[in-house]
């Protein structure tokens, strides 16, 4: 069980449906002028972006390989077994590297409270597991955004690729962006023409730290005999030539 | 000379107090209208000077401290005893800021102690603040031998010389890991940082610039000690530190540009962005001072000295601001500069650790020399010494 959401910004019209059920979600506010930002930001989880004559959508991506889950300290931000990458406010200390992190800007900042929280989709955990659709798909009347198994998800979007070639750019991101998301996307153009990171690496983003965090035990372990060894040395070279001296 | 000296002194206060105003009004701003109102922060661009000066600065700044004691107690050079009690101060005194100037950025500072009981063992960013923590402690302890001094207690004092090894060891492996790692963070972001500055060994980086720029400030702050109260570092001393300094920095410089070389980089300093210029900038600060400190008659030269220290400085946090501010800014796809009040918390902190290490210094035993291990070494008896 690993639910993902499949976008296909080809049959996006930018009604904007997803935009206000995800407000009515979340209680945030939503009119005309908040509907005009069309940028994530902590009161707009998800966002239209018109790009020329096309539409896309903005969200957090629920990276497989999470780079804010590896980041955070405090572990308030976790990759849970059903996809969603969900947010704990209560253990966060606000210290941000998890915006830092973030190759889609997902993470947003409640920049103006006195105990800011981080903001961030969560992939309508609580409606998945109780069988729902996300608010955004239910609210999306073209099928522009679907949700349910991630490998349904592949298998239609591939079957889409196929079945009007020419209306897609071959690819589906998000298969092994940074190590694969469980929010997939389609395109008549390039990603990058839509906002889309082109420069992601094929690996998982929290496998860059990790090669030097997993050096740790062994810094610390030859360091100390290293340390230790020298120590002894140097000071026992010393009490050598006091004890040499004395018996001169 | 006594107008002088009162004119200057009445001066430094003056700007001295202008700081602490302008810091203390921008805190009230931040603490009632939070980090939105007194930054210009947002969700493209995170992280600004807080965490790229107060930070990244301030803790390689303080790492004079760990390198001297490797020095000094675990190699037994015992040449650089002076530098000791200055450099363990700095840092103490440094790290004290950096966790007071944390408390500005973080958004719940009231959560600042969150890591040490919720754990995430794969974020750089944990690791970071449990060595900062405990590295704190040990300065702390590494420290207070100077207080129980002045006080004349000696029982503690017995006490600390049992558990200084252990404690001066931990100090260096806490420090080798928490120097590195602040270059670890920027690991995490290669799609973001500028091609100029990612390189798989930014931990390396980090850690060996760190030493230099510890050395750096050293020699910085006898230099100021010596304007300030007439007491300095003597000279042969100074210059043998400047000697290690300039090996530290070539090796540096040297392997900086290896890696240029190895990522197949030195094309884009062809394009003509504003991150080719301080890149150069940067490169030229970190490689300048080498030139100064291979030549003996400048390492003889308190004041030419004084300069190449300052360069060293002024390279290492061209480098530490272009990784963390100006090399993210193109990716985020928006253009940050400080809001003033983010500059007066800065420059506050700044005036504030000056002013504590002037403190220090004049009524605890710095600039002179008794030591926790071997014996005791009144003024009086330095002064014999010296005599003898």
């Amino acid at each position: 069980m690993a639910f993902a959401i499949l976008f296909d910004s080809t049959k996006c019209v930018g009604c904007r449906s997803c935009e206000s059920a995800c407000a009515e979600k979340w209680k945030n506010p939503y009119d005309d002028k908040i509907a005009a930002e069309e940028r994530l930001s902590a009161h707009k989880l998800t966002t239209v972006v018109t790009k020329g004559d096309k539409f896309t959508r903005k969200l957090c991506m629920h990276c497989l390989e999470p780079a804010c889950v590896s980041a955070c300290p405090v572990g308030a931000l976790q990759k849970t077994a059903a996809g969603p990458v969900i947010y704990e406010a209560e253990k966060c200390m606000g210290c941000r590297y998890c915006m830092t992190a973030c190759a889609y800007g997902a993470p947003t900042y409640e920049w103006n409270a006195r105990a800011p929280k981080v903001r961030k989709c969560n992939m309508c955990i609580e409606r998945q597991t109780a069988g729902k659709p996300t608010a955004c798909t239910e609210a999306c009347p073209n099928e522009a955004t679907v949700c349910g198994e991630r490998e349904a998800m592949i298998a239609l979007a591939k079957k889409r690729l196929a079945e009007t070639p020419d209306a897609y750019y071959q690819k589906i991101y998000g298969l092994d962006e940074a190590g694969g998301t469980s929010v997939l996307m389609l395109s008549s153009v390039p990603f990058e023409q839509i906002g889309l990171p082109a420069n992601l690496p094929k690996e998982g983003l929290p496998d860059f730290t990790w090669r030097a965090l997993e050096l740790i035990p062994n810094i610390v372990s030859v360091g100390t005999v290293l340390l230790g060894g020298v120590y002894w040395i140097t000071h026992r070279r010393q009490e050598v030539v006091k004890a040499e001296g004395r018996l001169s | 000379m006594n107008t002088l000296r009162t004119y200057r002194f009445t001066f430094w206060r003056a700007v001295f107090g202008a700081l602490l105003l302008a810091g203390a009004y921008a805190t009230y701003l931040r603490f009632m209208y939070g980090l939105g109102a007194v930054t210009n922060l947002n969700d493209q661009f995170p992280w600004g000077i807080w965490i790229g000066f107060d930070i990244l600065c301030g803790v390689g700044l303080a790492a004079g401290g760990f390198t001297l004691v490797a020095t000094v107690h675990i190699f037994n050079i015992e040449k650089y005893k002076p530098v000791l009690r200055p450099a363990v101060l700095t840092a103490f005194l440094g790290y004290l800021l950096v966790i007071f100037a944390l408390m500005f950025d973080l958004g719940r500072p009231d959560r600042i102690w969150h890591p040490l009981i919720m754990w995430n063992p794969r974020s750089v960013m944990f690791e970071v603040g449990w060595c900062v923590t405990l590295y704190t402690t040990v300065l702390f302890l590494e420290f207070t031998p100077a207080v129980f001094e002045k006080l004349r207690w000696h029982a503690p004092l017995r006490w600390f010389r049992m558990i200084s090894v252990p404690l001066m060891i931990a100090g260096v492996i806490l420090s080798t890991l928490h120097q590195s790692s602040l270059g670890s963070l920027f690991l995490l972001v290669p799609h973001k940082l500028d091609k100029l500055w990612y390189s798989s060994f930014l931990p390396l980086f980090f850690f060996i610039s760190a030493i230099a720029v510890g050395m750096a400030m050293t020699i910085f702050e006898s230099w100021h000690s010596s304007k300030a109260f007439g007491r300095q570092l003597e000279g042969p001393l100074l210059a043998s530190l400047a000697s290690v300094l300039a090996v530290v920095q070539s090796t540096y410089v040297a392997m900086r540009l290896a890696d240029l070389q190895h990522r197949h980089a030195w094309s884009l300093l062809a394009e003509s962005r504003i991150e080719t210029w301080l890149f150069l900038l940067e490169l030229g600060l970190i490689t300048l001072p080498l030139a100064l400190l291979f030549q003996a008659r400048v390492r003889k030269n308190p004041r030419a000295l004084y300069w190449a220290a300052l360069m060293v400085i002024f390279g290492f946090i061209t480098n530490r601001l272009n990784i963390s501010v100006t090399g993210i800014e193109r990716a985020s796809g928006v253009s940050y500069v400080p809001k003033w009040t983010e500059v007066a918390v800065t420059l506050a902190i700044i005036g504030i650790g000056f002013g504590l290490f002037r403190l220090a210094a004049k009524h605890l035993p710095i600039f002179e020399e008794p030591d926790v291990h071997g014996e005791k070494v009144t003024p009086a008896k330095l002064r014999a010494l010296r005599v003898a």
